[in-house]
C-alpha cells in the first residue's frame, strides 16, 4: 500500500528522517510511535505529498505521493490545518466530498464522527474537540482506503481524547489501512496491529503491540535498601541501575514483578518500594543506549 | 476519467459555491466593495452627471471609471485577501493533502470574482439609472461588463501574486496601497485633465490606466483604441504572472519542499 524506501528528510542542516525504510500492509493498523521531533510529522507529510524526500522513494499504491490518484486513495487527517471559518460542519464535509470518486453519505459521515447534533454549526464556533472531529470527518468521508492520521487525539480532554480513539477503532474494524501518529504508547497499544517507534529520525522498534510494549513499555522500580548491586540477578531479569544514590536506587526493567521476587526471595529488605511505567523518554534511553533495538 | 479519481464537474462547482458563500457570509469584503463604488459615484458623479465632457457626458464618463475601479478592487481582493488567509490559517495545508484538482481551486475564486464584479456592476448601473437619470444602453451595458471581465486577468494575476506574497495581517493593507495609488494615478477617481500634469504624465504606464481606457471606450471616451489598450494589459499580465509564479514558487520551497 505504501512503501518508504531508503528516505531522508533534510530541514536545512536538520535531519527529520534518515534512512528511513517502511513498508505497509493493507488492511493493518500502523501506529508510529515516538517522542516530539521525532521525525513523526515528517514521514506524515511524505506520505501525504506535503513535503519531498531528500533522498530515497514514497510511494502510495505505487504513484508519487503528489500524484492525484494516491491522494484520491487517502484520508488525511493533519495536525495543523485550517477551513474556511464561514462553512458550517455539513457545508465543509459535502465540499470535501466532491474530491473522492466514492464519498459516504454526509449522514453517515457525521454519524460516524459524532456530530450529527452540530451539523449546522458553523466551524468558528466550534470548540478544540469538535474541531478535531470534523477534521476526523474529512479524513473519513471520501471512504478512502488509506487513512492517515497525525496525532488525532492531540489537544484533547481526556473524554473526548476517548471518544476519538473509540471512533478510530470502529473505523479500524471495517478493514481499512490505517496509519496514525502518537506520542502514546496507550494509545498505539489500544489502536494498532502494528507500532513502529521511531526517535531522532530511526526506526528504533517494528512489531506487534505486545512485543513493543515489552521492549518499549519498561517500569521503573525506585526503592530504598542496603542492597548491594548483584549483576548477575539484573541481567537474567533485563533490568538495569539507571541512578543511585547511597541506598536510593532508580531501577528500569521489563517485568517488575519477577525481578522483585527474585530480589525478596533473596532476602533483601526494600523501602520505599514503588513501581511506576517508564516514559517513553526512558525507554527511547534504553532502546538506543541499551540493547538491540529490534523486538519484531 | 479515471475511475479511481473523483469526476470534476461536481468538484468545480462546490468550489464555486465555497467562493460565493465567503462573498454572501464575511459582508466585511462583500459589503464594502459593494458600497465603496456606488458612494463615490454619489458623491463625484452625480453632481456633475449631465455636464458635457470628452464626447460624452460626466455621468456615463464616471460610470465607466467607478465600474472599472469595482472590477479591479474585487479581482485583486478575491485572490489576495483570501490566498493570503488560507495560506496564514492550514487551509492550504488541508486542500494540499487531500485530492482537490488545483483547477477546480482556481475555478472556484475566477468564477466567483467575475460573478461578484457583474453584480457590484449592475448594482452601479442601476444606481446610476434611478438615482441620476444616468442611462447606460443595454447594449453597452453588456459590452462594458465584458471588457471588465476580460480586462480584469492581470489583476486576478497581481491579487494571485500579492496572496502568496504577502501574510495575513499585511494582505489588506498591501491591496489597498495598490489599488489607491493605482486608481487616482489612472484617472478612475477624478479624471486626468482635472489631476496635476504628472499624473498625466505617467498615467499611461499604469495597468489601471489602460483598464480605464476600455471601460471609457464603451461610452466614446477612450483616448486609444481596445487593441492597444488590450496589448498594455497582455503585457502587464505576463509580468504580473512572472512575479506571481515567483511568489508561488517561493511559498512552495518553504512550505512543501
Amino acid at each position: 500500500m505504501v512503501t518508504f524506501e531508503n528516505v531522508s528528510k533534510q530541514y536545512g542542516d536538520v535531519v527529520a528522517l534518515d534512512d528511513f525504510n517502511l513498508e505497509i500492509a493493507a488492511g493493518r493498523t500502523l501506529a508510529l510511535l515516538g517522542p516530539n521531533g521525532a521525525g513523526k510529522t515528517t514521514a506524515i507529510s511524505l506520505l501525504l505529498g506535503l513535503r519531498k524526500p531528500t533522498r530515497g522513494l514514497v510511494r502510495v499504491l505505487g504513484y508519487n505521493p503528489r500524484d492525484l490518484r494516491a491522494h484520491s486513495a487517502i484520508g488525511p487527517m493533519l495536525q495543523s490545518s485550517g477551513l474556511p471559518s464561514y462553512l458550517r460542519v455539513s457545508e465543509a464535509i459535502a465540499l470535501f466530498s466532491t474530491y473522492y470518486p466514492k464519498p459516504l453519505a454526509i449522514g453517515r459521515v457525521l454519524e460516524l464522527a459524532g456530530l450529527e447534533h452540530l451539523a449546522k454549526t458553523r466551524v468558528t464556533s466550534l470548540s478544540g474537540g469538535e474541531l478535531q472531529r470534523l477534521y476526523f470527518a474529512l479524513a473519513i468521508c471520501g471512504d478512502p482506503e488509506i487513512l492517515v492520521l497525525d496525532e488525532p487525539s492531540v489537544g484533547l480532554d481526556v473524554e473526548a481524547r476517548r471518544g476519538m480513539l473509540e471512533t478510530i477503532r470502529g473505523i479500524a474494524g471495517e478493514g481499512r489501512t490505517i496509519v496514525l501518529t502518537t506520542h502514546y504508547l496507550e494509545e498505539a497499544d489500544a489502536l494498532a496491529d502494528r507500532i513502529v517507534v521511531i526517535d531522532r529520525g530511526h526506526i528504533v522498534a517494528d512489531g506487534s503491540p505486545a512485543a513493543i510494549k515489552q521492549t518499549v513499555g519498561r517500569k521503573r522500580v525506585c526503592f530504598t535498601s542496603g542492597w548491594e548491586v548483584d549483576s548477575a540477578l539484573l541481567a537474567r531479569n533485563d533490568a538495569r541501575v539507571d541512578f543511585r544514590d547511597g541506598n536510593s536506587y532508580r531501577l528500569s526493567c521489563a517485568a517488575p514483578e519477577r525481578l522483585l521476587g527474585e530480589l525478596f526471595a533473596a532476602g533483601v529488605q526494600l523501602e520505599d518500594l514503588t513501581v511506576t511505567g517508564a516514559s517513553l523518554e526512558e525507554a527511547f534511553l534504553h532502546l538506543t543506549t541499551g540493547h538491540d533495538s529490534n523486538a519484531a | 476519467m479515471q475511475p479511481n479519481l473523483a469526476p470534476a464537474p461536481p468538484m468545480f462547482a462546490a468550489q464555486a459555491k465555497l467562493e460565493l458563500l465567503r462573498l454572501l457570509r464575511i459582508p466585511a469584503f462583500s459589503v464594502t466593495s459593494l458600497a465603496l463604488p456606488i458612494m463615490f459615484y454619489a458623491f463625484f458623479g452625480l453632481p456633475q452627471a449631465q455636464l458635457h465632457y470628452h464626447n460624452t457626458t460626466a455621468g456615463l464618463y464616471l460610470l465607466a471609471s467607478f465600474s472599472a475601479y469595482a472590477v479591479l478592487t474585487i479581482s485583486l481582493f478575491t485572490f489576495g485577501a483570501s490566498v493570503a488567509a488560507e495560506r496564514g490559517t492550514g487551509a492550504t495545508r488541508l486542500m494540499r493533502a487531500m485530492p482537490l484538482r488545483i483547477s477546480a481551486y482556481f475555478f472556484g475564486k475566477i468564477l466567483s470574482a467575475m460573478v461578484f464584479s457583474a453584480i457590484v456592476m449592475t448594482a452601479l448601473v442601476l444606481f446610476a439609472r434611478f438615482a441620476g437619470g444616468v442611462e447606460l444602453p443595454p447594449e453597452q451595458y453588456a459590452e462594458l461588463l465584458a471588457r471588465l471581465l476580460l480586462g480584469s486577468i492581470p489583476f486576478i494575476i497581481l491579487g494571485f501574486a500579492v496572496g502568496y506574497l504577502a501574510s495575513v495581517n499585511s494582505a489588506i493593507a498591501i491591496l489597498n496601497l495598490i489599488i489607491l495609488p493605482l486608481s487616482f494615478g489612472s484617472g478612475l477617481f477624478i479624471p486626468l485633465s482635472a489631476m496635476p500634469k504628472i499624473v498625466a504624465t505617467f498615467a499611461p504606464y499604469l495597468p489601471t490606466y489602460h483598464f480605464g481606457q476600455l471601460a471609457w471606450g464603451v461610452v466614446g471616451a477612450a483616448s486609444e483604441t481596445p487593441l492597444r489598450a488590450a496589448l498594455w494589459l497582455v503585457t502587464y499580465a505576463g509580468l504580473f504572472l512572472v512575479v506571481a509564479l515567483r511568489a508561488y514558487y517561493r511559498d512552495e520551497r518553504k512550505e512543501f519542499a
